[in-house]
């Protein structure tokens, strides 16, 4: 599904026209922080947000990980970390988790399979990766593997811009509602009015579709999740067949691992 | 905002910071409270690192923040030795993957913990003199990552390294009685004399030249505290120094960008030891 819209040529992440952050909500203590496991910043604390967002987003835990490595994630992998913090993100462990450097035995453990490849992803920012998740028992409505691929920008943060092959981009900074619909007029809109109706300001909003009248998918950062029933609501409009909310991965801290249950919801 | 008006402020820099934040009353209490838990985290880690000589993963480091930390104190400048200790130690716990706080990166770690907590503990300050400090530390890196990734492999490590740097000499100017110009001024100056440094780590691992290099740039922020303390300024206006910074970053080609490919870690000894380590 991925492969039929490729990314390659895109300008985006990239340190040249846009500006750095122009899409990451920034506080003080992404500065100063995160409070993580070493070495890296970008190589292990990032990598595994970006594996941790793609484990939110599947909201379960998968039973087979592929993690495709780009640029100097693929050439200091091993030096920062970085497989170990990936996998630990898809573990659901915090950059804080003290178990990140057993990563591979609690996956063992755990029935999670997992495997590392090099891969030139494009034109994307020299710390990407392409993060496939596979799980047994899914909803109609989701898709068999979930594919996300993201950047680690350096201190910390993070960006996914791409979801199964949908462009779209979410920091992890903020609450995200992803939402998976059908491409047809006005159901953006009737997002927009729910969150709207629960008083949640929306940050960033990005949608795309695989054709016209198609799959199309929105990402949308909000300054907190919507109610459990607006979140209902929309999952029983018929043009919309998936709806995800992930919480903030910026604050995820290792104490904290039980948040995902509590905000993540899938389609029934 | 820019580093000019945060150097035209009337307030303290981090006053200037904090209000530029636009927070709540409340949002504003969890920021300090966050950051006085940074504070924590930082000294918890020096301590780790101070008393512990395990070697990490590699085998490069792990040592040398206690072998310092109990050498003779040679130059009879317990400063020196104190700072550059604490900025090891809290590197070498970086490179056993403990638990440290980025500031602004893991690599660069030890800088603004070495340079602060080491000048607090020398003068016997608490936590509480150097909550705003710390504060003013992070509104300099949120100005410069405003301008560029703050990442080795998009800008070498003078974007880590001298991000920390500067953020460190503006904290240390300004725990030290430093004016918003001053403290603005002491990062510039410490930035200015970054630029041009490279990414090269020996295997790809954060260890060498890393951790010493946190030890060399601690001491630098405080010798830019120094001169800025000083009335001392930079020529080249700081949001200007940023911008160098960036645009040499941009220049730098990828063998010198956290690839590992090139500088000391393309050395014969460098690519020697990466075999080893691939192995």
């Amino acid at each position: 599904m991925a492969e039929r819209q490729s990314f390659v040529g895109s300008k985006q992440n990239h340190a040249g026209a846009r500006r750095p952050l122009d899409c990451v909500i920034v506080s003080l203590l992404d500065v100063i922080g995160p409070v993580m496991v070493g070495p890296s910043s970008s190589h292990t604390a990032g990598a595994c947000r970006l594996a941790l967002l793609a484990r939110h987003t599947l909201g379960t835990q998968p039973t087979v990980a592929r993690f495709t490595l780009h640029g100097s994630f693929a050439k200091t992998a091993r030096g920062h970390g970085t497989e170990l913090a990936l996998v630990a993100g898809a573990l659901g462990f915090a950059p804080d988790d003290p178990r990140i450097p057993d990563a591979f035995e609690v996956a063992e453990q755990a029935g999670l399979r997992f495997e590392f490849e090099s891969a030139d992803l494009g034109d994307v920012h020299p710390n990407s990766v392409r993060v496939r998740l596979w799980r047994e028992g899914r909803d109609p409505g989701e898709a068999a593997v979930l594919d996300v691929m993201g950047s680690s920008l350096g201190g910390g943060l993070v960006k996914v811009f791409s979801l199964d092959g949908f462009r779209l981009e979410f920091s992890g900074a903020a609450p995200t509602l992803l939402v998976r619909h059908q491409d047809t007029p006005g159901v953006i809109a009737r997002v927009t009015r729910v969150i709207a109706d629960d008083d949640v300001n929306v940050a960033t909003l990005f949608c795309a579709r695989k054709r016209k009248g198609g799959e199309a998918m929105m990402s949308v950062e909000c300054d907190r999740a919507i109610s459990d029933a607006a979140a209902s609501y929309l999952l029983h409009l018929p043009s919309i067949a998936w709806l995800r909310q992930l919480p903030t991965v910026m604050s995820a801290r290792s104490d904290g691992a039980h948040v995902e249950n509590a905000t993540s919801r899938a389609a029934t | 905002m820019t580093l000019a008006e945060l150097a035209a402020a009337t307030t303290s820099a981090s006053a200037a910071v904090l209000d530029d934040q636009g927070l709540s009353g409340q949002e504003r209490s969890e920021l300090l409270e966050g950051m006085r838990e940074r504070l924590r985290e930082m000294r918890d880690s020096i301590a780790r690192g101070l008393a512990n000589d395990t070697p990490s993963r590699t085998g490069m480091v792990g040592w040398n923040a206690k072998q310092l930390w109990e050498a003779p104190d040679v130059l009879q400048a317990a400063l020196l030795k104190r700072v550059q200790a604490y900025a090891m130690a809290v590197n070498e716990e970086n490179a056993r993957m403990g638990r440290i706080v980025a500031a602004p990166t893991a690599g660069s770690a030890g800088t603004l913990p070495g340079a602060l907590i080491g000048i607090g503990d020398h003068l016997g300050l608490g936590d509480d003199a150097l909550l705003a400090p710390l504060v003013l530390a992070a509104g300099i890196g949120e100005v410069i990552s405003k301008t560029m990734f703050i990442a080795g492999s998009t800008g070498g490590c003078q974007a880590e390294i001298g991000s920390s740097a500067a953020m460190a000499a503006a904290a240390v100017t300004e725990l030290l009685g430093g004016d918003a110009e001053a403290s603005v001024h002491a990062a510039a100056m410490a930035l200015m004399n970054t630029i041009g440094l490279v990414c090269d780590p020996v295997g790809g691992y954060v260890e060498v030249p890393c951790v010493s290099r946190n030890a060399f740039f601690a001491v630098h922020a405080v010798s830019s505290a120094q001169l800025a303390l000083a009335g001392l300024r930079s020529v080249i206006p700081p949001d200007e120094v940023v911008s160098a910074m960036a645009s040499v970053g941009r220049l730098l080609p990828p063998e010198l960008r956290e690839t590992g490919e090139g500088g000391i870690a393309d050395t014969p000894t460098g690519r020697r030891i990466a075999l080893q380590l691939a192995r």
